[in-house]
């Protein structure tokens, strides 16, 4: 029987973080949007050395996000950061440049390094090579179907982690777009307003009124997210019985609220599989408690686990 | 009227040494990649029947790949394949098979980005160089030094890279640099974006984009959160919010009558700085387009050419031609920018009004001989033309004259009304000498 998986979410705050192990996550993703990428809220060293704390109460793990793409001028200040973060004694680090895994190699060489190159990372060969350079884990993109991802595993000679839950990214640009789509109207944004994740904005097509892409501005550029939700909890169970090590539920855009409610869902799902995997049964009221809070703008759908994509 | 512009050194204070840098153009099919390779290409980038990104291309089949390498070789010119798609495991078996065939068919490099077939080619075809794609968004010195570390010999950096970037990248490692100087360039990150896939159920990262970037948009705020641009009672009677079925809480962004949202870039063009390229150390110059016209590889392939040979032979009196702006003009199907070399882009450098997709001019003839006692010359039809239009014709490193067509004959002689027939040989007088493989255009 494979091991029960971990349940990783992001957090933005010691507060949100506390509220999320509290509902049964095990795992939580953390750090600053310097060096990380598309995290619910800032988190400095010292409030992530108190989240090593808190995780400890919960038996719980810190990863802290440094997947951003890096710049020269980021590298400056990368190693006294990698080297902070192995003092207040982060469980591993999450990293998509190259540059990240030679810094941690070179300076923290304790640390586990995860893997996660976003839409990039698509065949168990490459997880394998960056396994090779020192990764303990791959995230696999979220574009893959549930038949490539269920054959991974035994494939893998590292663990694999798996977004079952919530938005994704689909987009990813060095450019501000908003500001510079406001200027062009004529109607510039105030200096120093916020573009980000409060604030609320999204994209319709011209084609495709029903949907809402949320898109916002931060230090790294412009995000535009899924206008859907994935949410695969009805077929939770292949993915346990494949072996894959972590599911993410990813936060963003979420009120916490509505994110203890699918920790829980998924929580009670994965401990229900691992007293009787055979036995197993979905208990629909998990699911009926996510529709319950669920946006409905934001349809719930399967992503891509079951789709066929043509190129 | 313009006037020639000197160059003013922004970054010669920072050169070592002036290595003249390679022209890499890229070449949709066989005909493409000789008029590349004709009109001043070092190098020529093509894609196979796998692995690449352009799945609509036209592309090349092995034995056409090995007709290509002999004809670049007459030129001194190398061949290099993009094999840039993020490989799913489907797509892993035969990898192999597919880097011997290239290398046996003479391939000088191959582009990649997914490390799994940097991997495979170093292990299977050794000899066979690795080019790191720019779909890897590299974009740092220590992530180049570690590309460097895995024995690749040059890495294409992300677009998102400035000048003075480069200028570090340079200083930290020694490696050959490649850089997009040309082109239609995605405003994402390349290779972070899946707006294909969600959209179209295309696969963007193998060869599936359907450039929703381009796609026109509304931008809308939660009025839960502040709206700061319009107000609540002004939103109830918006006719935007009917059409989307959107409630009172969401508002626009926009105006009735203004331009949607999108993120469709300018094209990049680096013509005016080719000496700041040159100064950084950029190794090479890249070129986008396998899927551009004949008429646009020659015509932007044949201006940088002259840009870099003029600069090299003598930087400290190089001037930029307003004729080659003129020229690069006349092929442009979008409007140009420099992209990230010098600022990151603005509202300036997106195309918010309604596309003109059309480049100006059309490649209408291809002169195939010419005889000097009779000014009289051949020229293959390439598109309709006829007596009284004014035409232009050109040549490699510059060669340019505009005349109008006078009495045209097919080969027996008899005077014709129009070229009409594709591919069909046509004599004509012309005003001053041409040879083989010039080029004559004409206005849309």
């Amino acid at each position: 029987m494979s091991k029960k998986p971990e349940l990783l979410v992001p957090a933005g705050s010691l507060e949100e973080l506390k509220r999320y192990f509290e509902a049964g996550a095990d795992a939580a993703l953390i750090g600053e949007s310097k060096y990380g990428m598309r995290l619910p809220g800032d988190m400095t060293t010292r409030d992530i050395a108190e989240a090593v704390q808190v995780a400890r109460e919960y038996r719980a793990k810190i990863y802290v996000s440094l997947n951003n793409l890096m710049t020269n001028s980021m590298l400056e200040g990368l190693s006294d950061y990698v080297k902070q973060l192995a003092e207040c004694g982060v469980d591993a680090i999450e990293f998509g440049d190259p540059s990240v895994l030679q810094t941690v190699h070179k300076l923290a060489p304790q640390l586990k390094l995860h893997w996660n190159a976003e839409m990039t990372s698509t065949n168990y060969a490459t997880a394998n090579y960056w396994g090779a350079k020192g990764a303990s884990r791959v995230m696999l993109a979220r574009e893959l179907n549930m038949d490539e991802i269920t054959a991974m595993p035994s494939s893998l000679n590292i663990e694999s982690e798996v977004q079952v839950h919530g938005m994704t990214n689909i987009y990813h640009s060095k450019r501000s777009l908003v500001q510079s789509y406001m200027t062009h109207q004529g109607r510039p944004v105030v200096p120093g307003s916020d573009l980000g994740l409060k604030r609320g904005l999204f994209l319709v097509e011209a084609e495709r009124p029903d949907e809402k892409f949320p898109i916002f501005e931060d230090a790294n550029g412009t995000h535009i997210m899924s206008s859907d939700d994935i949410c695969i909890l009805e077929d939770l169970h292949l993915l346990m019985a494949s072996g894959v090590d972590s599911f993410k539920i990813e936060t963003l855009l979420k009120p916490e609220a509505y994110n203890e409610i699918v920790i829980t869902s998924y929580r009670m799902a994965i401990e229900a599989y691992f007293r009787d995997p055979k036995g197993y049964e979905l208990d629909e009221s998990w699911i009926e408690a996510i529709r319950d809070v669920q946006d409905p703008e934001r349809e719930l759908t399967f992503g891509f686990f079951y789709k066929e994509q043509v190129y | 009227m313009q006037t020639a512009e000197k160059h003013m050194p922004k970054y010669a204070g920072k050169r070592n040494r002036l290595t003249k840098p390679e022209l890499l153009a890229p070449a949709g099919n066989l005909e493409k990649l000789k008029f590349a390779v004709h009109y001043g290409a070092d190098a020529v980038y093509i894609g196979g029947q796998q692995y690449g990104l352009r799945s609509n291309a036209d592309n090349f089949s092995f034995e056409e790949m090995r007709e290509g390498v002999d004809f670049a070789k007459k030129y001194g010119a190398k061949v290099f394949v993009a094999t840039n798609i993020y490989a799913h495991n489907e797509d892993l078996e035969g990898i192999e098979e597919y880097l011997r065939n290239l290398y046996e068919a003479g391939i000088a490099a191959i582009i990649v980005a997914d490390p799994v077939i940097i991997e495979t080619a170093q292990r299977v075809v050794p000899e066979l160089e690795v080019h790191l794609s720019t779909q890897q968004s590299t974009v740092n010195w220590q992530a180049v030094q570690f590309w460097k570390d895995q024995g690749l010999p040059r890495v294409v950096l992300g677009r998102e890279t400035s000048l003075e970037e480069i200028e570090e990248i340079k200083r930290h490692v020694d490696i050959e640099i490649e850089a997009f100087i040309h082109g239609a360039m995605c405003s994402s990150f390349s290779g972070r974006c899946v707006l294909s896939n969600h959209f179209t159920d295309r696969d963007s990262n193998r060869g599936g984009c359907c450039q929703s970037c381009r796609w026109k948009y509304d931008l809308f705020t939660d009025a839960r959160s502040e709206g700061e641009w319009i107000s609540q009672e002004e939103a109830r009677d918006n006719k935007v919010l009917e059409k989307f079925r959107l409630g009172v809480t969401q508002l626009p962004l926009f105006e009735e009558e203004d331009n949607a949202f999108t993120m469709g870039s300018k094209d990049l063009c680096m013509i005016g700085h080719v000496p700041d390229l040159i100064d950084v150390g950029v190794d090479s110059f890249k070129i986008e387009g396998r899927m551009k016209s004949i008429h646009y590889v020659a015509t932007v392939v044949n201006v940088y050419r002259q840009a870099i040979d003029a600069y090299m032979a003598d930087p400290d009196n190089y001037v930029l031609k307003p004729e080659w702006i003129e020229e690069i003009n006349k092929a442009a199907n979008r409007p140009l920018n420099t992209g990230f070399f010098y600022d990151t882009p603005d509202h300036e450098d997106h195309i918010y009004e309604p596309e003109e997709k059309a480049a100006p001019y059309d490649f209408a003839g291809l002169v195939m001989e010419y005889d000097e006692t009779t000014g009289m010359a051949t020229i293959q039809q390439r598109n309709h033309f006829k007596p009284g239009q004014e035409v232009e014709f050109f040549g490699p490193g510059g060669t340019f004259f505009k005349q109008t067509v006078g009495t045209i004959y097919d080969e027996a002689g008899n005077e014709l009304d129009a070229a009409r027939h594709p591919l069909q040989r046509i004599k004509l007088k012309v005003e001053q000498p041409v040879s083989y493989f010039d080029m004559m255009r004409k206005k849309k």
